[in-house]
């Protein structure tokens, strides 16, 4: 009681302070960029910061701040993969050849190892001190599209993950010819089938589509073209490595956007990195991650011709982009909707949640419309407003609702029983077959949240609470309780306020 | 949008002399509620409508074709594939049309374009930002009191709801009513994105408050998701306060490999699905006032590919039933001997199927909503 007592007057007089303690308001001083500018960078370009984190990054200058996240320590996966990666793969053909209740074995098998990839990712993104590789992981992820429902083998898709991964900073022709002969890839874009005399469009269509050109930049023709020199790409069926098949590969002369000659695939995405509209194309995308839904066409034209002229360097456009006014700009302060990526492992960071058993989160992704490994389609998730809608923004509120009734305490059995009967709800849970519901429900008793040690650490920037949540003003006055009040139940009624929803 | 904005700030004389009798006569119309069912990912049109007695399919689809004596007939010259026998019935009691040629000038082949073409109504080379049905309840608003304009199940797209209309997406009645009060309505201001999550606020808020408490049906659907999406997209309906669109998604149809096996089962789950859920209207007295209508982004390539599928198309067909429904064959069978690059050509604009619902079921002006004249087509009785 006494210690409460305590606490509140510290408070107080913390916020008291405040008023007058001018290095301590937010706003920039000579040698750092202050508390908002801090929360600002680390929501866009990661995912969420502690106090502590955003406290760090107050001290740096922008050019310093983004620098930084532009040069990870870190650039492997943290987290341990699971022991299946590097098992060998059963070839379709064995497969095939095991009757239907192997085949069926099989595929239960790899949905339960697909959770648990999924697990893995998200306790990396949580874990990272690396955020910003992180979330250029998951922004090629959702530009290179591969989902595992049509892929099968999940260890093609850990495979391309690392591959994303190892490029996610790096230069962008790399990744785009690294992406296109991805095995993941040549399964989901139907890459193997397409064959001279008998093409298959689909990959050459996405690739101008969606990859690199944007629509409207090529015609039907340019596709059907494309096709014909990317025959010949396929897998070696024994390991899931990428194999040429020379004989598949039509050798006659193909024209694709003016230019003829007998090309093969490589020399097709060569072809299309050469037009203007590709390196726009991308910044535009990468504008709409980081900057605002609505890309200033000048700016992106110069950002662009920067970005082709570096020879597609990722971090020169991440670069120019992080540290354009239009970033910095008040108007674009809160102008995102946090994807359901951003939502929960943005939550779980900022306030540092003990977690165990990354799963269940993984699972809540799923359900609020971002289900890693598995995008919608080939356009990947949509983003921005179509994240929210009334299903959705419910599911939203609700998860975080229950979580912040993880105060420090263990929860009790009937509280585990409640928050199981919430999540079971999850969609895919029903699929984890018994050891997995038995983990899942294991992990959620494992949440935990020190609100007090929160506040701690937030330290002389306490006054400035609301702002370490927030990226606006909050929509429901109503909910503001007073500031002496400030605590967990504080925390609680922010996070379910509309503004929670925006970076 | 802009529209009703406008109607609802205008408190002049001159509006409100004429307004409330347009409110009546727009509840009347939303007495009639459409039911658009999304095939996802552009089902196969010449594997669900068969033409069995032309050498030319057979010739271009010489491993995929459904077998002549495999069909359900629906004429001389076209069938029902096989898997679509539980709409048989509705067939016979002539309360299914089978659209055909549906599609429009200058295809375009992407999915995500095609299926915003068809859910904006928009030319092929015009890019318009509110759904068909935005549009058409910003020029004739649906009542007030009602659950909402459109009611989306099973899906997280607004499609031809987007951009104006007031829709909520739900998964389960029940669910929702339980979390609703985790929404507050509130009159606070903000930029787009947060103008747009304080506008789904209180779409929750209104449609909680109308939605009502369950119906239980004695209809039973068939197990899966599209069942259940169908038993929710009918306890919505069950509600007294009325709702004028709801729109339903099935997915998969993007079949590019080993189409035989995947778009049977689809196709199943859609007959069956849609044969309770005209149980349930009937049951919920509602199958005379309930146009029920696929569509989706395209049809698919003529020629099978190389895998045992095939490939993005064009011009498709697909069903429109109700208990005023005229039942029969419309449109034109494809003309497989006159190919457009391998593609099937159209022959009725898919907006015709749009005039239909805004001018015969709704009885409204579909010009506006259109953009254009398109000749609606005559599947409902007089």
């Amino acid at each position: 009681m006494k210690n409460l007592l305590l606490r509140i007057a510290y408070w107080a007089l913390m916020i008291g302070l405040g008023v007058f303690v001018f290095s301590h308001t937010g706003r920039a001083s000579a040698a750092g960029m202050g508390f908002d500018e801090a929360r600002h960078l680390l929501n866009r370009a990661g995912f969420g910061a502690s106090p502590g984190e955003i406290a760090q990054y107050a001290q740096l200058p922008r050019e310093q701040a983004v620098e930084r996240l532009l040069r990870p320590s870190h650039t492997a996966a943290l987290q341990p993969a699971p022991a299946w990666v590097n098992e060998a793969m059963t070839p379709p053909r064995e497969l095939r050849a095991a009757g239907e209740e192997a085949r069926k074995a099989f595929q239960q098998e790899q949905v339960r190892r697909g959770f648990e990839l999924r697990g893995w990712w998200l306790a990396g993104m949580v874990a990272t001190p690396s955020p910003l590789l992180e979330r250029m992981t998951l922004f090629w992820h959702n530009h290179f599209v591969s989902s595992q429902q049509k892929v099968r083998y999940v260890q093609l898709m850990y495979r391309q993950n690392l591959m994303l991964r190892q490029h996610a900073l790096g230069n962008f022709s790399a990744l785009l010819h690294a992406a296109s002969k991805d095995p993941a890839m040549i399964v989901y874009l139907d890459s193997a089938s397409n064959r001279k005399g008998q093409p298959n469009e689909n990959f050459a269509r996405e690739v101008m589509e969606l990859f690199t050109l944007g629509e409207g930049q090529y015609g039907e023709t340019d596709v059907r073209e494309a096709a014909r020199a990317f025959t010949g790409w396929s897998i070696e069926p024994d390991t899931g490595t990428y194999r040429w098949r020379p004989f598949l590969h039509d050798e006659g002369t193909k024209t694709v956007l003016g230019r003829s000659g007998n090309f093969d695939g490589d020399a097709v995405l060569d072809i299309l990195l050469a037009r203007p509209a590709t390196a726009e194309f991308i910044t535009r995308k990468l504008w709409r991650e980081f900057v605002s839904p609505d890309p200033d066409e000048r700016e992106v034209g110069r950002i662009a011709s920067r970005f082709r002229d570096s020879g597609y360097d990722i971090r020169t456009a991440l670069r120019w982009l992080l540290l354009s006014p239009s970033f910095w700009s008040a108007e674009a302060r809160g102008s995102l909707i946090k994807s359901p990526v951003d939502l929960v492992v943005g939550t779980l960071r900022s306030f540092q949640f003990e977690t165990g058993d990354a799963l269940p989160f993984a699972l809540v992704t799923a359900g609020l419309g971002q289900n890693l490994f598995a995008p919608p389609n080939v356009k990947g998730w949509p983003g921005g407003e179509a994240w929210i809608n009334s299903s959705s923004l419910l599911a939203r509120k609700q998860f975080l609702e229950r979580l912040f009734r993880a105060e420090e305490m263990p929860l009790m059995a009937g509280a585990a029983d409640s928050r199981m009967r919430d999540f079971s709800r999850v969609k895919g849970q029903g699929q984890l077959g018994p050891q997995g519901r038995e983990r899942f429900a294991r992990a959620l008793t494992d949440i935990r949240f020190d609100s007090t040690a929160w506040f701690r650490d937030l330290g002389d920037y306490a006054p400035l609470a609301r702002r370490a949540v927030l990226a606006t003003e909050p929509a429901n006055e109503a909910r503001a309780l007073p500031a002496g009040a400030l605590g967990r139940e504080w925390l609680r009624q922010l996070v379910l306020d509309p503004a929670y929803q925006l970076k | 949008m802009q529209r009703r904005d406008f109607l609802g700030l205008a408190g002049a004389s001159v509006v409100s002399s004429w307004l409330p009798a347009a409110r009546a006569a727009a509840a009347d119309a939303y007495r009639n509620l459409l039911v658009l069912v999304e095939l996802k990912g552009g089902n196969d049109g010449l594997n669900t409508v068969v033409p069995y007695t032309d050498g030319n399919y057979y010739r271009l689809r010489p491993r995929i074709a459904i077998k002549r004596d495999e069909v359900l007939q629906l004429s001389d010259r076209a069938g029902l594939h096989p898997s679509l026998a539980a709409l048989m019935p509705l067939w016979q009691q002539r309360e299914l049309a089978v659209i055909q040629g549906l599609g429009y000038p200058k295809p375009n082949q992407s999915h995500f374009r095609s299926i915003e073409i068809w859910e904006t109504a928009s030319n092929s080379e015009q890019y318009l930002h509110e759904g068909w049905l935005a549009r058409a309840f910003a020029g004739n608003p649906v009542p007030r009191g009602f659950v909402a304009d459109g009611v989306v199940v099973g899906s997280q797209e607004m499609g031809p709801f987007a951009g104006g209309a007031r829709a909520v997406a739900l998964a389960n009645t029940e669910q929702f009513m339980r979390q609703a009060r985790l929404a507050t309505p509130s009159t606070k201001r903000g930029n787009a994105a947060l103008s747009h999550i304080l506008k789904v606020e209180g779409e929750i808020v209104q449609a909680a408050g109308n939605l009502g408490s369950g119906v239980s049906l004695r209809t039973e659907f068939p197990a899966g998701g599209f069942g259940n999406a169908l038993r929710t997209a009918s306890q919505v309906i069950a509600s007294q306060a009325g709702v004028a669109a709801v729109r339903v998604t099935l997915n998969g149809f993007d079949t590019h490999q080993n189409q035989p096996g995947q778009q049977a089962n689809l196709l199943k789950q859609l007959a069956e699905g849609l044969a309770a859920f005209k149980s349930a209207l009937i049951e919920l007295e509602r199958w005379n006032s309930a146009l029920v209508m696929t569509y989706a982004e395209f049809g698919r390539r003529a020629a099978e590919n190389n895998s045992n599928g095939t490939d993005h198309g064009t011009a498709n067909v697909h069903f429109a039933m109700g208990g005023q429904v005229r039942g029969g064959l419309y449109g034109h069978a494809p003309a497989l001997e006159r190919l457009d690059n391998g593609n099937l050509a159209h022959t009725l604009d898919f907006r015709s199927l749009y005039a239909t619902v805004l001018e015969k079921w709704w009885g409204g002006d579909a010009k506006a909503t259109l953009g254009g004249r398109f000749q609606p087509i005559d599947l409902l009785r007089a």
